[in-house]
């Protein structure tokens, strides 16, 4: 009989709950009861609120068990021996689940399935079929991205297929291809579940990517609370090297193209692309002034594609099965899917897949069942620290990155922070003008001194120290910071300190003045 | 609990030159001599800038911009609590005032006995089950009053 294959999450947010104690647990009670077991850590299917959730493979397809406390490893076990069995934590066939089956994975399609570093199993999930089409007509890769409608996921949503062309379009000795893998902003993490649950599409799309431009040389740059990523990354790459899917000769092409892990030392300002430039080159991260853009002059002062790990995930689908067929998803100028992060104080919190044009009330409401707190949802975030809180009165918006701008807010990343009634909008809009001081690489004013003052005017606000003349010149410097600055570190910072003052006056004291303007 | 090595220069010289044939070296050197000291030492930052013939200033520069690099030895403990917004939603501010009532210590600083350091970190990606924190480099989430007070019970053994 072949070994009971038992599928235990090695993504951090399995193993910050209780994963690898899991997956040691059933190793050794297998080896007690004298069966064999192969535990595989797989990814994390998204469903961080059934974490950990294992799975067996029964003839039937994989049963799912969550979340899983060590004291019920014993008992899921007899279950899973019994052919996925009964269970009062069997969840049954995941893709079966609503919130699975809700969704459309084209990035995350393999996310949660395979072993993240066999490359074989990738290979055997369609793997690598992006890159046999790239190959097969390098010439069209550009076009093919461009026709799929694709924006930069990082938050920026710059056209894919532009930024590339303009590489291509360029003449150097060398060129590079970065990937923006400094995933900082609060609420999000699906960059680390993909470098987590399905490194190889990462890398193929890189490859990808330098075909189209000629590069040679990559570097994916984590950042250094990711240590499970970068470690799953740095394995994925070593063994694409041994397939000879990086090297000399990528595939047995002509083409060479070969990338290493960086990481990035704590610093927020280094997810913006010309900081994160600078600090691969080994400098403090400082924002550079654009032009030159990256493009023509990017890592050691030569062309290069530097893209959001998203943006890159999602080429190889894009190749495999056409830019039409990717262009076909979404709406208006947002094409395609986008990984939307669920976060905070939320019942059903993970990672969610679906097609732009999805309302944000039914992602926080009906997906995401509302708060984990039971207490009514009042602000959610959207975008990280440089996001806007929208209030209950604007869930209607669609997820699309120009129906967020035209409400004063962002996509950013993908990432929803929900918040309940207890929160205090007063404290958040402080909190982002601190964040921004504490994060700001200090070359431009507005943001630099900007926030600080910010700061300082916020608690006089708050102290009803001179009301009105404090929320003026709150404003005013808001529009410094967001016409003034370099960088969206500072340009963003207005977002959700003025949409807490605008959508959540009472939290700053009566402000009949913006409340009539509302 | 991380075990480190004394420092020594024979040491460092000896990383400097592991890492100095990289693009772009610095930040891995300083990576490579915090893993093996748990800091990186002033004594460091010239043999530094003569290798990369770039001037001390700038080692020093880059040592101090990035939050991760310490100048001197942590506690023996590390514990880095998440205090971004997806954290604050469910509770992390409470949960920060928990730790620095029972250490006797505000975010940031080490205990005086040298036994552990609390520092905030801004997020740590696990949002989807906050609240959450790194300990020793150990990954934990979904914590509460209780949990906390099991994780600094046991660093305090």
């Amino acid at each position: 009989m072949s070994a009971l294959r038992i599928f235990v999450p090695g993504d951090a947010a399995a193993v910050a709950c209780g994963a690898d104690d899991i997956a040691t647990a059933i190793a050794s009670s297998a080896a007690k009861r004298k069966i064999a077991v192969e535990v595989v850590r797989n990814g994390s299917r998204g469903m961080h609120w059934l974490e950990p959730m294992i799975e067996v493979a029964t003839a039937k397809g994989r049963i799912a068990y969550g979340p899983v406390e060590i004291t019920d490893v014993e008992s899921v076990l007899d279950a899973m021996i019994a052919g996925g069995g009964d269970h009062k934590l069997r969840i049954g066939v995941p893709e079966e689940h609503p919130f699975l089956k809700k969704q459309t994975r084209l990035t995350f399609a393999r996310c949660g399935i395979v072993d993240p570093r066999s490359l074989d199993d990738y290979k055997t999930n369609d793997g690598y079929k992006g890159l046999a089409k790239a190959l097969a007509n390098p010439g069209r890769i550009v076009e093919e991205v461009t026709q799929s409608g694709l924006r930069g996921r990082g938050g920026a949503g710059f056209p894919t297929g532009i930024k590339w062309k303009t590489v291509a379009d360029t003449k150097a000795n060398r060129k590079y291809v970065v990937c923006n893998a400094d995933e900082g902003d609060s609420g999000t993490f699906a960059d680390r579940m993909i470098m987590e649950g399905d490194p190889f599409v990462l890398i193929e799309g890189m490859t990808i990517a330098a075909i189209a431009v000629g590069a040679t040389k990559g570097y994916v740059y984590i950042r250094s609370e990711y240590p499970h990523a970068a470690a799953t990354m740095d394995a994925a790459i070593a063994a694409a090297r041994r397939g000879g899917l990086l090297g000399k000769r990528v595939a047995d092409s002509p083409f060479a193209f070969d990338m290493e892990v960086r990481v990035g030392a704590g610093a927020y300002v280094c997810g913006e692309e010309t900081s994160l430039l600078d600090s691969l080159e080994g400098k403090r991260g400082l924002v550079r002034a654009k032009p030159p853009l990256p493009a023509h002059k990017g890592l050691f002062g030569l062309p290069t594609i530097i893209n959001n790990v998203l943006s890159f995930a999602s080429v190889p689908i894009i190749m495999e099965r056409g830019g039409a067929f990717y262009r076909d998803f979404g709406m208006g100028k947002s094409r395609g899917t986008m990984p939307i992060q669920l976060a905070g104080n939320i019942k059903y919190g993970g990672l969610f897949e679906t097609p732009f044009g999805v309302s944000l009330g039914e992602l926080v409401d009906d997906i995401g069942g509302g708060t984990r707190s039971g207490r009514p949802v009042r602000a959610v975030q959207v975008g990280g620290p440089l996001g806007a809180y929208f209030p209950r009165a604007l869930f209607d918006t669609p997820f699309d990155y120009e129906a967020f701008a035209a409400r004063e807010g962002l996509i950013g990343h993908g990432g929803i922070v929900v918040f309940d009634d207890s929160v205090d909008m007063a404290k958040q809009a402080r909190f982002a003008m601190e964040f921004c001081a504490v994060e700001s690489c200090g070359k431009c004013t507005p943001c630099r001194i900007g926030s600080t003052r910010g700061m300082e005017v916020i608690d006089r606000i708050i102290r009803d120290d001179n009301r009105a003349a404090n929320l003026a010149l709150l404003e005013d410097l808001c529009h410094t910071l967001k016409f003034g600055s370099l960088c969206a570190l500072g340009g963003f910072t207005p977002y959700p300190v003025m949409s807490a003052l605008n959508h959540f006056p009472e939290d700053f004291g009566a402000t009949p003045r913006l409340q009539a303007a509302e | 609990m991380p075990n480190y090595e004394p420092r020594s220069a024979e040491r460092t010289a000896q990383i400097i030159r592991e890492h100095q044939g990289l693009e772009g070296p610095l930040l891995p050197i300083l990576h490579a001599l915090q893993e093996e000291f748990g800091y990186i030492d002033e004594a460091a930052e010239p043999l530094i800038a003569h290798a990369l013939n770039i001037t001390r200033a700038e080692v020093h520069g880059v040592i101090t911009f990035y939050h991760d690099f310490r100048r001197a030895p942590a506690g023996r403990h590390v514990l880095k609590l998440c205090r971004a917004e997806s954290c604050q939603a469910v509770g992390a501010d409470q949960l920060a005032a928990q730790t620095e009532a029972r250490l006797g210590i505000t975010l940031g600083n080490t205990t005086p006995d040298g036994r552990i350091t609390v520092e905030p970190v801004y997020c740590l990606g696990l949002c989807s089950v906050s609240p959450s924190a790194m300990i020793d480099g150990k990954v934990v989430a979904r914590l509460d009053t209780e949990k906390l007070d099991n994780l600094l019970a046991e660093v305090d053994r």
